[in-house]
């Protein structure tokens, strides 16, 4: 895990990636701050954080796109696979090495608070507390990138992929609302996503029992649900959806909450995402 | 030193590699020659961890490639058929990552990798960028690669492709000071190479190990009857009654031309008997014999043979792979 860690650390920094990442979020930091902060002469410094937090959108991808892709495409897979190394190794290896690109100019933008209360009174709590939401969602955000960047051999087309899905979570609690609130909606609509995972599940194992068995489980439970539930089930649509955006856990953070359920949530999204890159990784093997 | 016993690999319908066993020992050079397709990187992969068999099993040093991956890798050094090079890296910092990547760290690193440097003669170039190195010297960080850690295997897949004739007698010549010491296993789909480097060769086809023995002994093996051609001054009717009379010819044909007779026959026998006989036979009855040659079927044949379509062929070859197997045992 080390070595990976090292060696893609130094590419980071000897290729273009890790400075235009870096750039790019200092950049609108620094816009924001002039806007937000001197400008507008507002003394709190998280409606920056909560501004920039779109920026993921761009440089989340533009980070994690070659990380697994690029491997692929020059065939140096191949060199890991055959290396005594393991592919949980790998994974965490490259995934601490995106970590510490983006701690970088995090860390820069620590001082900006700091600065600034030289200036006027900046409560400093909350302002560290949103620092620190930033960060997880960034990197529960990079996460889902690693995994995008893993199951494909395009560079572009992770990072078109990467975008597309950081959007749609982006605009997800808004897109909620829009969401029908009756219980037989709900009922077909998971029914439709089950249909669909088991689709997925069947592509990726090639095994038409399991991706059967899967579908037909989350169905049954999923109709017992729906009958026993009843009022419940109503409101399931709207409920699941918001519940699914990574954005909507940071901005209790902009409001001074400092919210140890999002800090969990954050971490259960970089688990799954991290398992599902080594699972990524192994299937590449089976099917190579 | 690796064990590979009844590999199967399938994709999806397609059947790569099917029912494969075959021993490798210590401190040979094994060349795996084939046609494109049949089987050879695959069946590198497999024995390299890079790809999973559908079923089989693959030992290295009494290591399951799966089980055990990483002792069993630690004894395996692999060099694919693109060599896996980080295009933007120099060599030396690509080599680092390797040797970190085996487990090597602080004076050990530096003396592997100037070790493995000098032996491919990668050390002038070792600060430039991979991407503005020569193929040939790419391939040589390619093996160099393979030969830190100091394993006791290398594997080769297809190490002279690409490359030019100068090129190519490199490569051979460092393969041949590697196998002095170590176990080689190369792959080639040009027999030429197998032949000039390999002291065990192994003929895949379709997926099928169809020979497995050194060149001296395939050639012994699947050789036929020889040839005899010969060009003697006298009429078509002569050379058929001079011959008639010795014996071992099974097949005869003879042509006229130009007041010479072009012949060309298959000795059951010995043929060098038959040729002092012939020549004795044509110096009694005055007839000047001009040009007399032998020729057996060379292994470009036999692998020609071997690996055709055909699949009685390959029925042919299997029990003789069985065979050398026992006689491993």
């Amino acid at each position: 895990m080390k070595a990976v860690f090292r060696h893609e650390l130094t590419s980071y920094f000897t290729g273009m990636a890790g400075y235009v990442f870096g750039a790019f979020l200092l950049l609108f930091a620094g816009i924001y701050t002039v806007v937000i902060n001197l400008q507008s002469g507002l003394a709190n410094y998280e409606y920056v954080l909560s501004n920039l937090a779109f920026l993921y959108l761009i440089i989340v991808p533009i980070l994690t796109m070659g990380a697994v892709a690029e491997e692929r495409r020059q065939k140096t897979d191949q060199l890991l696979y055959s290396l005594p190394l393991t592919m949980t190794g790998v994974t965490l290896g490259k995934y601490v090495a995106l970590l510490v690109v983006f701690l970088v100019p995090t860390g820069i933008l620590c001082l900006y608070p700091v600065m600034l209360s030289a200036f006027g009174t900046i409560y400093l709590p909350v302002t560290l507390g949103t620092i620190v939401g930033f960060f997880f969602l960034g990197a529960a955000l990079l996460s889902v990138g690693l995994f995008l960047s893993s199951i494909t051999e395009s560079q572009g087309v992770a990072a078109g992929l990467c975008f597309v899905v950081l959007l749609i979570n982006y605009f997800l609690s808004d897109l909620s609302d829009y969401f029908s609130t009756s219980a037989a909606a709900a009922f077909w609509t998971l029914t439709a996503l089950i249909v669909l995972l088991g689709v997925v599940f069947r592509l990726m194992t090639g095994s038409r029992p399991a991706s059967l068995i899967l579908a037909g489980v989350l169905e049954a439970a999923l109709l017992i649900g729906y009958v026993v539930g009843g009022d419940s089930f109503d409101a399931i649509l709207p409920s699941m959806t918001d519940g699914l955006s990574l954005f909507e856990r940071f901005y209790p953070f902009v409001d001074g909450i400092f919210d140890l359920t999002s800090i969990v949530y954050f971490l259960t999204v970089i688990g799954i995402f991290l398992f599902l890159t080594v699972q990524s990784l192994e299937k590449r093997r089976w099917s190579a | 030193m690796i064990q590979v016993s009844h590999l199967t690999k399938r994709y999806g319908e397609h059947t790569a590699v099917s029912d494969l066993s075959f021993q490798i020992e210590k401190g040979q050079i094994y060349g795996l020659l084939g046609p494109n397709g049949a089987g050879k990187s695959t069946t590198m992969n497999i024995m390299t961890g890079c790809l999973a068999a559908t079923s089989g099993q693959v030992t290295v040093g009494g290591w399951d490639i799966f089980e055990d991956a990483a002792k069993a890798k630690k004894l395996l050094g692999y060099l694919p058929e693109r060599p896996p090079l980080y295009l933007d890296r120099t060599p030396s910092e690509y080599l680092t990552f390797v040797g970190r990547a085996k487990g090597l760290a602080g004076a050990e690193l530096e003396y592997q990798l100037s070790y493995v440097m000098e032996v491919t003669r990668i050390t002038d170039v070792s600060h430039r960028l991979i991407k503005n190195l020569s193929k040939g010297y790419q391939q040589r960080v390619g093996i160099a690669q393979a030969l830190l850690g100091n394993p006791e295997v290398i594997i080769l897949d297809e190490p002279t492709v690409g490359l030019d004739p100068k090129q190519i007698i490199e490569i051979r010549t460092l393969i041949h000071q590697l196998g002095q010491e170590r176990t080689v296993i190369l792959s080639s789909h040009i027999l030429s190479e197998v032949r000039a480097v390999c002291q065990t060769i192994l003929i895949l086809s379709k997926g099928r190990l169809v020979a497995c023995d050194t060149p001296e002994n395939l050639e012994r093996r699947f050789a036929g009857a020889a040839t005899v051609e010969l060009t003697a001054e006298a009429g078509q009717e002569e050379v058929r009654r001079l011959l008639a009379v010795l014996p071992g010819i099974v097949r005869l044909d003879v042509r006229e031309e130009g007041g010479k007779s072009l012949v060309s026959l298959e000795s059951a026998g010995d043929e060098e008997r038959l040729c002092r006989e012939i020549f004795f036979a044509f110096s009694r009855a005055d007839c000047p014999l001009l040009r007399m040659t032998t020729a057996r079927a060379g292994l470009e044949e036999i692998f020609l043979e071997l690996t055709q379509e055909d699949p009685a062929g390959a029925a042919g070859g299997e029990p003789q792979a069985g065979e050398r197997e026992e006689e491993e045992r």
